[in-house]
């Protein structure tokens, strides 16, 4: 192997795994405030890519219609729980935030969708839509199991999963798709080309790593997460809303999943159900990141990615096995270094 | 404990049913594949539902089952009955294997690597050649008996619900039996469990064995049903669906895996060939409903339903009292160089900058009541902590019988003869008072899993049980032995971590503040017991915030304040020492 190709693997690889930092970074996130593991999140990945690229391509995407559903079926939810004490204010935010929001993104789409936009609306509309589905869905399938065990939550994400990768199907058929580039151009250092895509991947994944730790540093909002994530009990006490906490995680990963399918599928082509292994790469990370540390947890995923090109060049056969094996001695060394002095569960 | 009756119906039952004149086929070939589904439910309701050890990675145990068989019937012709084994043991030191790294992990950990090897074997299945790669192995042979060839759904599905019954009895039997009390009380956290002596990691590895043996078992049927195997039903996806057939049944149940598993692949069966008809054209369809109805089920109950099914059914009278006629063995006594119980000399606990429990010493004699008081964080728990093994001490020594234990776990503690309460409950809220209690006669019972699954421990079990018992009549709860732990009062809970740390046969007794939560009767009753102990020959260490308890009951008293000891003298001393009225009070004015 030369400097080239080696360079270039170097390159591929932290491409990837800029992505499943940002992943891992959403999953740890979701995670720590709502104990939920989010297997869904490599659908906000394929659902943001592939609804940008429908876009792009002057397709309506189904997205936006499973948006407004789902917003209706979040406001029947704010309805029949809050069924005892309806008063006007509480309905009319409920149906603003679960309605009219939805529905005007819906006939924005709508109208744009026949004109093939720019490219800097596509990736709006795409966010929007996929942001209001991960709300959407906290509200009607993870709000109401919110005090069960991490394994029914688990269970339920797979259900989630499970449908969201049926609609997915339905939404964008069985082809993948492609994207147009979100920067177009590059340029060559040496012997390595940079494009504009792989440059805003690198840009975007700095941004958010910065912005989420400016978010939980110095915000009200971003210290009431993290009060959620350590004690959910004591942070109800002192007057944080922990189903405004879990909203906000989930809007924050939803939010994360479809950036980061924006930003592969102009590289890559997406199918509907690209999402899950994607997922569950960052899913490693975020393992090897113990589920707690944002810093580890993106320097883990770059290492995944760094497997991942090489032993694609090396071993392309064995590729898959190799990352998901290289947790195995990662596990068993966080084992070896902090043997469990294990919380109680109830 | 279990009524064979419902089981020998449900066997009659299963049988009768390849006889029902008209049945379709296509039923049977339905019910092979729950069985299969169910065997490896099972396994994850021990895992999972009973023990805390959440595991993704099941399918990957029945694709060993799976593969194992089928190399070695088709590439060297062996016997199908002889490959049984050999699938069981290739699944079973696999899960040995796995299971050495993975039960070490704790928490979240677990699950989420146990989902990554799942993967990781899932595309070794796809990848290596002697496997056959994506297009598996096919022209496995049927298993036959003499010249009968099961080569029809309906042939192999006898085979099948003998496996599952089978497994479900001898699982049910693990449960009830002394290595199945230490299984359940897993899910609890470990400290409890190790104060009596069980060793938790080695019995999760158990549960983790039985899980994948019986998956294991589910592949080599799975093998010889479909006569082909390839990666497919290996892989994550149905590690998964295992894991949540074990949830929507009801994790904590044995029966709640065979439903979950009649839930889930009838639901799949229906969706898969009735919305069609009703939303045509589309083709995932299935799936998302799938996925719907899992979320909805799960906010409904979300306990599984076979819990749910069970509140229905008038709730059955308490089990029969154990004879206790029947005598347990007394623990071998430890030869004592000393006739010191207890020496505690100079022990420090540091946590980081805290010097929790400072250069402490004290001694324990022989039928002696000793009371450990002190204000909050005066360092009385950490001491307990000390002494048991659950922690070990930054500096210092602690001896029994004039052996230091200083680095000892839990485990070798208890066995010289030091059994303990907690000042924070670790009963199993979900066992009952007599199972808690005979918890604490763990280490001298010597049945092991193999023999628990036989029935072959009854002997060693109902000694077990009838000195649970007699431990419990002891301490005045005799009416409430049936019940479960977590339907007792507070003060009545304590008691019962009482008579679970008699039931150790121990020497000295610590008992964590015995009396908090309990009425002015109990607490006297209470003391009455101990000082009964006490004349009986035991010695017991307190910790005690009710001064009228203590004054009364205690031989002498060490008085703790900052982790450090300030007085330590008869009652009648103590409650004039200055120095113990500063502490308590303040200084005085």
């Amino acid at each position: 192997m030369n400097t080239t190709i080696m360079l270039f693997l170097v390159q591929d690889g932290i491409t990837n795994g800029a992505i499943y930092a940002l992943l891992g970074l959403a999953l740890v996130l979701v995670f720590a405030v709502t104990r939920v593991i989010l297997i869904p999140q490599g659908e906000f990945v394929t659902y943001g890519a592939l609804t940008y690229a429908s876009l792009a391509a002057g397709q309506m995407p189904g997205t936006a219609k499973l948006a407004l559903a789902l917003g209706i079926g979040a406001f029947a939810f704010d309805l029949f729980v809050a069924r005892k004490a309806l008063h006007g204010r509480l309905i009319l935010r409920s149906l603003i935030t679960n309605i009219v929001l939805p529905a005007i993104v819906l006939a924005l789409t709508v109208y744009f969708a026949a004109q093939k936009p720019p490219v800097a609306v596509c990736i709006a509309l795409s966010l929007v839509i996929v942001a209001m589905i991960g709300l959407y869905l906290y509200r009607i399938a993870f709000q109401p199991l919110a005090h069960t065990s991490v394994l029914v939550l688990l269970i339920a994400s797979v259900g989630v999963h499970l449908a969201l990768q049926g609609l997915g199907l339905l939404f964008f058929g069985a082809e993948g798709q492609r994207g147009p580039a979100v920067l177009s151009g590059a340029f060559t250092a040496g012997a390595l080309r940079f494009t504009g895509q792989s440059l805003t991947v690198y840009g975007i994944t700095i941004a958010f790593i910065v912005g989420l730790w400016l978010f939980f540093g110095l915000t009200l909002y971003g210290k009431a997460l993290r009060a959620t994530a350590v004690n959910r009990l004591g942070a109800r006490l002192v007057g944080i809303r922990t189903t405004l906490s879990g909203q906000i995680a989930f809007l924050l990963a939803s939010v994360i999943g479809a950036l980061s399918g924006i930003m592969i599928v102009p590289i890559t082509t997406l199918y509907y159900d690209s999402g899950f292994l994607i997922g569950l790469k960052g899913f490693v990370a975020a393992i090897i990141g113990g589920l707690v540390s944002y810093p580890l947890t993106a320097v883990a995923a770059l290492v995944v990615g760094l497997v991942e090109a090489f032993s694609s060049f090396y071993a392309s056969n064995y590729k898959e096995v190799i990352v998901f094996m290289l947790l195995i001695p990662v596990l068993l060394l966080r084992s070896l270094a902090a043997p469990a002095v294990e919380e109680e569960k109830d | 404990m279990q009524s064979r009756l419902p089981i020998i119906v449900f066997a009659a039952f299963m049988a009768a049913i390849p006889f029902v004149p008209g049945m379709p086929p296509f039923w049977i070939v339905l019910l092979d594949n729950i069985g299969l589904a169910a065997l490896v439910a099972m396994g994850l309701v021990l895992l999972t539902g009973v023990g805390g050890l959440t595991s993704f990675g099941q399918a990957a145990f029945v694709g060993f089952g799976a593969y194992t068989t089928a190399v070695l019937s088709t590439a060297y012709g062996l016997s199908p009955w002889l490959t049984l084994p050999l699938s069981l043991v290739v699944s079973g030191s696999l899960a040995v294997l796995l299971g050495l790294i993975t039960v070490r992990l704790s928490g979240h950990y677990l699950p989420l690597g146990t989902l990554a090897w799942g993967l990781g074997l899932f595309y070794l299945f796809s990848k290596l050649e002697f496997l056959g790669r994506n297009d598996g192995i096919s022209a496995i042979p049927p298993l036959s008996i003499g010249t009968f060839k099961m080569l029809s759904p309906g042939s192999i599905y006898y085979a099948i619900w003998i496996a599952v019954i089978l497994s479900a009895l001898l699982t049910m039997n693990l449960l009830d039996s002394r290595t199945g009390r230490a299984i359940r009380a897993l899910r609890r956290g470990h400290v409890a469990a190790e104060a009596f002596g069980v060793h938790t990691p080695r019995a999760k590895l158990l549960v983790f064995i039985h899980a994948a043996v019986l998956a294991g078992l589910s592949g080599w049927l799975y093998a010889h049903l479909q006569r082909a195997v390839n990666p497919t039903p290996f892989g994550a996806q149905a590690g998964i669906e295992y894991l949540f057939i074990a949830v929507v049944g009801g994790a904590g149940y044995v029966w709640g895996g065979v439903l979950g598993a009649a839930i889930v692949v009838v639901l799949k069966e229906m969706l898969q060939s009735y919305l069609p008809l009703i939303l045509p054209g589309s083709g995932q369809v299935e799936t998302i409903v799938f996925g719907i109805m899992l979320v909805a089920l799960l906010q409904l109950a979300p306990g599984g339903l076979w819990p749910w099914l069970m509140s229905f059914l008038p709730e059955r009278s308490g089990g029969k009292k154990p004879d206790t006629s029947l005598k347990l063995e007394h623990r071998a006594r430890a030869p004592g160089q000393s006739d010191i119980l207890l020496q505690v000399d100079k022990a420090r606990k540091q946590f980081g900058g805290v010097v929790a429990v400072n250069n402490v010493s004290f001694d324990v004699q022989a039928r002696e009541i000793v009371a450990l008081i002190g204000p909050n964080g005066a360092g009385k728990s950490t001491t307990f902590n000390l002494i048991t093994g659950v922690l070990s001490a930054t500096s210092g020594s602690v001896s029994v019988l004039g052996r230091k234990v200083d680095k000892a776990p839990p485990q070798e503690i208890v066995k010289l003869g030091i059994s303990r309460t907690f000042q924070h409950v670790k009963l199993v809220p979900d066992m009952t008072v007599l199972e808690n209690v005979a918890i604490g006669a763990h280490l001298r019972g010597h049945a092991g899993p193999i023999a628990s699954m036989l029935r072959l421990d009854r002997t060693d079990e109902a000694k077990l049980l009838a000195e649970a018992a007699r431990q419990i009549e002891r301490v005045g709860l005799a009416n409430q032995m049936h019940q479960l732990a977590g339907s007792l009062s507070l003060g009545q809970q304590r008691i019962v971590e009482i008579a679970r740390a008699l039931c150790v046969d121990p020497m000295l007794l610590l008992l964590d503040e015995p009396a908090a939560g309990l009425r002015h009767m109990e607490k006297q009753q209470l003391a009455t017991l101990l000082r009964e102990l006490r004349d009986g020959g035991m010695s017991v260490l307190l910790v005690e915030h009710d001064m009228g308890f203590v004054m009364n009951l205690a031989d002498r008293i060490v008085v703790l304040d900052f982790g450090t000891k300030i007085a330590e003298g008869t009652p009648a001393t103590i409650k004039t020492n200055p120095e113990v009225i500063k502490a308590y009070l303040g200084v005085a004015a």
